[in-house]
C-alpha cells in the first residue's frame, strides 16, 4: 500500500536525524495559518545522489551529494508566498513561515476540497539504490561496459560511461496537518562513444534508467545493449549525408521520438498556462486538436518508470489523465493551485525540482496509445520523406505553439523504403495542428528507455515519453540540402 | 511593511567561511588525503513577481552548500552537502575518500601547479547589496508590468514581471595554501507579455541584469521593450525554403559564440569531440575578428580573479585577426593535451567579440534582403561535427528594412563555415551575459520553412 509504509519510512528517514517532532511541525503550520490563507504546505526533503564516470578506460570521477531542507508555502487566491531552509530545525522553519504569511494580505479563507484519500499498491519499492550493490560492483560494471563496447568496432576512439543513483525521500504536510510520504529511487546509466573513420568523427549515445536499483542494468544485459546501441548510432552517422530542408512527410519511430508529444502538446496542456490563458491550447477543451487516431495520456502511475511518482510533490496521488481522446482535447494537467482556480480536481501533476523550488503543473509519463497500422505499412505508404528514429532534445513556445525537436538519427524514405542516413536536423511545427496531420498510427507503442529530463522555469524533473510509429503528413525539416 | 531582502553579508562572514573551509581541508588531511580542494557558498535573496497588476509570488531564498575534492596520490573523489555542520563536514569528506578508493590512478589528476594559482586579488567591485523591501519590490514589478500592458491595446495578457535580488558569498581553498573568497550581488528585472491580433497570439520578454541595482534599466523601459518585442511578432508567418544571408541579433549571437567556446574547451578537445580539433594557430574566423577575455572588468557579470580551481584568470586574446591563439583549459584538460592551464576551469570570464561593421541598422542595410533572427529554440548543435540546425523566429528584411515577422522556420549550416562566413559584427553589444557580442551578420545559411 502506498500510504502507511512509505509515510512511516519517509518520516523516519527525514525526521529522525533532525530531532524535529510532530508538535514542531504543528507549530510551523499554526504560524502559517495565523494568516488568512487558502492553502499551505510544508515540504520536507532529504536527497542523496551519487555518480560514477568512466573515461579513457579508467574510473575517472565519482561524486556523492546530500541535499536536505524544507520548503514552506502559503497560498492566498492567486498569490503564493514561499521560503525554504537548508536546516530542518524549528527556528528557521518558523522564520520561513513568517516570511510566507506576508502574501496573505487579502486572503479569503478558502474551502479547499480535501484530496480524496485512495490507496493502491506502490509503484516502486522504497529502496536506497546507492546501497543496492557494493561500490566495487558499480566500478566493475562500468569497466565491463567499457571493455565490451570497445570490442565492438575498431573505429571506436572514446567510450564514456556514467552511472547515477538517487535516493530521494519526501514528506508533504498539508494545511490540515495530514502527512504524505514517498521514497523515490532513481537510477540512470549512459554510454557515449566517439568513432573515427578517415578523419571523420561522430558521436553516439544511449542509456536508460528506472525507479529501481542498479541491478536493473545487469538484468537482461541492458547495460551492454546501451553500448551496442551507442556504437550503432555513431557508425550510422559516419555515413550520413546532408539532411533535406523543407516541408515533407515525416515518419517518427516508436519510443523516445514521443518527445514530439511532450513538446508539441504536453507543455501547452499544463494547467498554469491554461488558467492564465497564455497557451495556444487555452479554452480549447472539446475541440479537435489531433487526427481521430490520436489518443494521448499523461500517466504518473506506471510501475517503476522514470516519470512515475506514488504521490506528486503536493501529496496528491498520481493518475492516468486523458489529454486527447480520438483527436478531441479532453483535459489539462493540474497542480492544486491551478485546479482550485479553474474549478477542477488536481491530477497529481504538481511537481517541484526540490524543496527550494515552488511546485507547478508538470508532466510525468506522456504517451500516445497504439493505433491500427503495421509500422512496415506506414513506411511503405511514403513516396518521399524522412524517417526519424532518434532524437536529442526539444523546446516549445507555448504561446505561439511553435515547437522543435532535434533528430539525431534519421533516414530518407524513397518509394516506401528507407534508403540513406542523413545528418541530424531540427524539426519544427505548430503544436495545435501538428497532430491533425497524423494520418497513420502504428500498433507498436514503445516507451523511452528512461532518460528524459524536462526543464520549465529553471526547474528540472525526470519525465518519460512514449509513442507508436507515427506518420505526419507535413512537417518542416531543418536540413541544409535545398 | 519594511521587510528587507533577508541577507546582507559582511566581510566578517567571509572570514568565518574561510575558517570553515580550512576545517574541511584539515578533515581531508586527517582522513588520509594527500591533497584536497574545498569550497563553501552561501547565498540569499528575494524574488517577487507581479501579474495583472497584483503581486503573484514572493520567494525568500537562502541556501548553502559545501563541496570537497580529495586526492590520494592521483586518485580522486568528490562530495558535497547542503549541511555545513561539523558532523556533515566529516561525513562529506568520508564520502569523497570512499569514492577516491575506487577511482583509478589518473596520471593527469591533481591540484593546479602552485605557480598558476592567483596571487593578486584586486577588488572587482562585484558587491552592491540592494536595500530593497518586499513592498518596494512589488511596486517595481507592478510598474514594469503596467508599462508593458498599457503600451498598446494589442497587448492582451501577461506572464508577469519579476524583480530578483541575490547576494552570495563563496570561498575556495586548497591544500597548496590557497584560501580566498568574495561577496557578489546580482539583481534583475524582467517582464513577459502576450499580444493578440486576429488569430495570432505571441509572447516575448525583456530583462535587465546587473551587479549594481543602479545600473539596471528602468522598470518602465523593461516593460516597454517587452511590449515592443511582442507586438513586433504579431502576424508572423513562415518562409519558403531558401538560402539567404542571416543576421543574429546580439542576444542570439552570444549562443553562436558560445558554441565556439564549447568547441575549444579542453574537455571536448582531449575527448576529440570537437569540430575545432587541431585549429590552434589557424584561421577560423575572417581577419577582422578579435575575441578576447577580460576577467578583471569592474562590476561585470563574468568577472573573477581566479577560476574554479584558484588559478589566476588571464586577460588575453583567444582569437586575433581571425586566428585561434589559445584554447579554454583547466589544469586537468591542459595536462591531457600537454599544455598549460589558461585559467578557465569552470569557463570563460567576460568574453568580448570586438565590433566590426557599424550599428545593427547599418548591418541590415548592408544585407539588403535576408533574415534577422531574434529567437532560437531547441538544441540542434553537434559539437563533434559542427552541424547546426535550430528553430528560429525573427523578421524578413527587404532593402535593409524590416518587412514582416517570421516564425516556424529553421536555420542550418555548419559552424565552421558559419564562422568563416561572418561579414560583420555590430556595435550593439549585449552586456547582460558572460559573452558580449553585437549582432552577427553571416553571408549565407539554409532557411527551411513551410
Ligand atoms: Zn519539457
Amino acid at each position: 500500500m502506498i500510504s502507511e509504509n512509505s509515510l512511516a519510512l519517509a518520516r523516519d528517514l527525514i525526521m529522525s536525524p533532525t530531532g524535529l517532532a510532530n508538535q514542531d511541525i504543528d507549530r510551523v503550520m499554526a504560524e502559517l495559518l495565523s494568516a488568512p490563507l487558502d492553502d499551505a504546505d510544508i515540504y520536507f526533503q532529504s536527497s542523496r545522489c551519487e555518480s560514477w564516470v568512466l573515461e579513457d578506460g579508467i574510473i575517472k570521477e565519482g561524486s556523492h551529494s546530500i541535499e536536505q531542507g524544507a520548503g514552506v508555502r502559503g497560498v492566498s487566491g492567486e498569490k503564493t508566498g514561499f521560503a525554504y531552509s537548508d536546516d530542518i530545525e524549528l527556528n528557521p522553519l518558523l522564520d520561513a513561515a513568517r516570511n510566507v504569511t506576508r502574501i496573505a494580505r487579502s486572503g479569503s479563507r478558502g474551502t479547499l476540497a480535501p484530496v480524496t484519500s485512495r490507496s493502491r499498491a506502490i509503484l516502486y519499492r522504497p529502496i536506497d539504490p546507492l546501497q543496492s550493490i557494493p561500490d566495487s560492483e558499480k566500478v566493475s560494471l562500468l569497466n565491463r561496459i567499457d571493455r565490451e563496447t570497445r570490442k565492438l568496432d575498431a573505429r571506436i576512439e572514446q567510450v564514456i560511461v556514467s552511472l547515477v543513483g538517487v535516493h530521494d525521500v519526501v514528506l508533504v504536510v498539508g494545511q490540515d496537518g495530514r502527512q504524505a510520504g514517498d521514497v523515490r529511487p532513481l537510477v540512470r546509466l549512459n554510454v557515449s562513444v566517439i568513432v573515427e573513420q578517415n578523419g571523420k568523427r561522430e558521436r553516439g549515445s544511449a542509456g536508460g534508467g528506472a525507479r529501481t536499483d542498479y541491478r536493473y542494468f545487469t538484468d537482461e544485459d541492458r547495460a551492454l545493449e546501451y553500448g551496442r546501441e551507442a556504437v550503432r548510432q555513431a557508425l550510422v552517422n559516419l555515413d550520413a549525408v546532408a539532411a533535406p530542408a523543407g516541408n515533407m512527410v515525416v515518419v517518427l519511430g516508436p519510443g523516445w521520438p514521443g518527445i514530439l508529444l511532450h513538446e508539441a502538446i504536453g507543455h501547452g496542456l499544463e494547467g498554469d498556462f491554461n488558467r492564465k490563458g497564455t497557451s495556444a491550447f487555452s479554452g480549447r477543451i472539446g475541440e479537435r486538436v489531433a487526427g481521430d487516431l490520436c489518443t494521448v495520456v499523461d500517466d504518473g502511475s506506471l510501475p517503476e518508470r522514470r516519470g512515475s511518482l506514488n504521490i506528486d510533490d503536493e501529496g496528491v496521488m498520481t493518475q492516468n489523465t486523458v489529454l486527447i481522446e480520438n483527436g478531441i482535447l479532453k483535459g489539462y494537467m493540474q497542480d492544486k493551485l491551478n485546479a482550485r482556480l479553474m474549478g477542477v480536481q488536481p491530477t497529481g501533476n504538481g511537481r517541484r525540482e526540490s524543496y527550494a523550488h515552488l511546485p507547478m503543473p508538470r508532466m510525468t509519463n506522456t504517451y500516445m496509445l497504439p493505433g491500427p497500422h503495421d509500422p512496415e505499412e506506414i513506411l511503405q505508404s511514403v513516396d518521399k520523406g524522412l524517417f526519424a528514429r532518434n532524437f536529442g532534445g526539444g523546446q516549445v513556445d507555448i504561446t505561439s505553439g511553435k515547437f522543435v525537436f532535434s533528430a539525431s538519427e534519421a533516414y530518407l524514405i524513397e518509394k516506401g523504403k528507407i534508403t540513406r542516413p542523413v545528418k541530424g536536423a531540427t524539426l519544427i511545427g505548430n503544436g495545435p495542428d501538428v497532430l491533425t496531420r497524423v494520418s497513420m498510427v502504428g500498433n507498436d507503442l514503445e516507451f523511452d528507455s528512461g532518460v528524459g529530463t524536462c526543464g520549465k522555469d529553471g526547474q528540472s524533473v525526470p519525465v518519460g515519453v512514449g509513442q507508436p510509429t507515427l506518420k505526419i503528413d507535413g512537417l518542416t525539416v531543418g536540413g541544409t540540402s535545398v | 511593511m519594511t521587510n528587507k531582502a533577508p541577507l546582507l553579508f559582511q566581510d566578517q562572514g567571509l572570514l568565518q567561511l574561510r575558517e570553515r573551509v580550512d576545517e574541511l581541508l584539515r578533515e581531508a588531511r586527517s582522513q588520509g588525503a594527500s591533497a584536497a580542494e574545498a569550497g563553501i557558498g552561501i547565498e540569499g535573496g528575494l524574488s517577487v513577481t507581479a501579474r495583472l497588476g497584483e503581486v503573484e509570488t514572493i520567494e525568500n531564498h537562502k541556501s548553502q552548500s559545501l563541496g570537497v575534492t580529495v586526492y590520494f596520490g592521483r586518485r580522486k573523489g568528490t562530495a558535497s552537502s547542503t549541511d555545513l555542520s561539523s558532523k556533515a563536514i566529516r561525513e562529506t569528506v568520508t564520502s569523497a575518500c570512499t569514492i577516491a578508493g575506487y577511482a583509478t590512478e589518473d596520471p593527469h589528476a591533481g591540484l593546479p601547479e602552485p605557480d598558476q594559482l592567483a596571487t593578486e586579488f584586486p577588488d572587482l567591485d562585484l558587491n552592491h547589496a540592494w536595500d530593497l523591501g518586499v513592498d518596494e519590490a512589488i511596486e517595481l514589478a507592478v510598474e514594469c508590468e503596467d508599462s508593458a500592458r498599457h503600451y498598446h491595446s494589442d497587448i492582451t495578457n501577461s506572464e508577469g514581471a519579476g524583480v530578483d535580488t541575490h547576494q552570495g558569498m563563496r570561498v575556495l581553498a586548497n591544500s597548496l595554501g590557497f584560501n580566498h573568497g568574495y561577496i557578489s550581488t546580482r539583481h534583475s528585472l524582467s517582464c513577459s507579455v502576450l499580444g493578440q491580433r486576429g488569430n495570432s497570439m505571441q509572447r516575448d520578454y525583456w530583462y535587465t541584469v546587473s551587479r549594481d541595482s543602479r545600473d539596471l534599466e528602468s522598470a518602465r523601459r523593461v516593460g516597454e521593450k517587452a511590449a515592443e518585442r511582442t507586438l513586433g511578432r504579431l502576424g508572423a508567418r513562415t518562409l519558403s525554403t531558401r538560402q539567404c544571408p542571416v543576421i543574429y541579433t546580439a542576444e542570439c549571437a552570444s549562443g553562436l559564440i558560445g558554441h565556439f567556446i564549447g568547441a575549444i574547451r579542453g574537455g571536448n578537445l582531449y575527448r576529440k569531440s570537437s569540430f575545432m580539433l587541431d585549429c590552434l594557430g589557424k584561421q577560423v574566423f575572417p581577419e577582422f575578428i578579435r575575441i578576447h577575455e577580460q576577467p578583471l572588468l569592474s562590476k561585470a557579470l563574468g568577472s573573477s580573479n581566479y577560476d574554479s580551481e584558484g588559478v589566476r584568470c588571464r586577460t588575453r586574446d583567444i582569437v586575433s585577426e581571425g586566428v585561434l591563439n589559445g584554447y579554454v583549459l583547466s589544469s586537468y584538460s591542459a595536462r591531457k593535451l600537454g599544455m598549460q592551464t589558461t585559467g578557465n576551469a569552470g569557463g570563460v570570464h567576460n568574453l568580448m567579440v570586438e565590433p566590426a561593421g557599424g550599428s545593427q541598422a547599418q548591418l541590415l542595410q548592408q544585407m539588403g534582403a535576408g533574415l534577422l533572427i531574434t529567437e532560437l529554440i531547441g538544441q540542434g548543435v553537434n559539437t563533434v561535427t559542427g552541424d547546426y540546425s535550430r528553430g528560429a523566429a525573427g523578421y524578413w528584411v527587404e532593402d535593409g528594412e524590416i518587412a514582416f515577422p517570421v516564425e516556424e522556420i529553421t536555420v542550418a549550416g555548419n559552424l565552421r563555415d558559419m564562422y568563416r562566413n561572418i561579414v560583420a559584427i555590430g556595435s550593439d553589444m549585449d552586456v547582460r551575459g558572460n559573452i558580449r557580442v553585437g549582432s552577427v551578420f553571416i553571408e549565407d545559411m539554409t532557411v527551411a520553412g513551410g
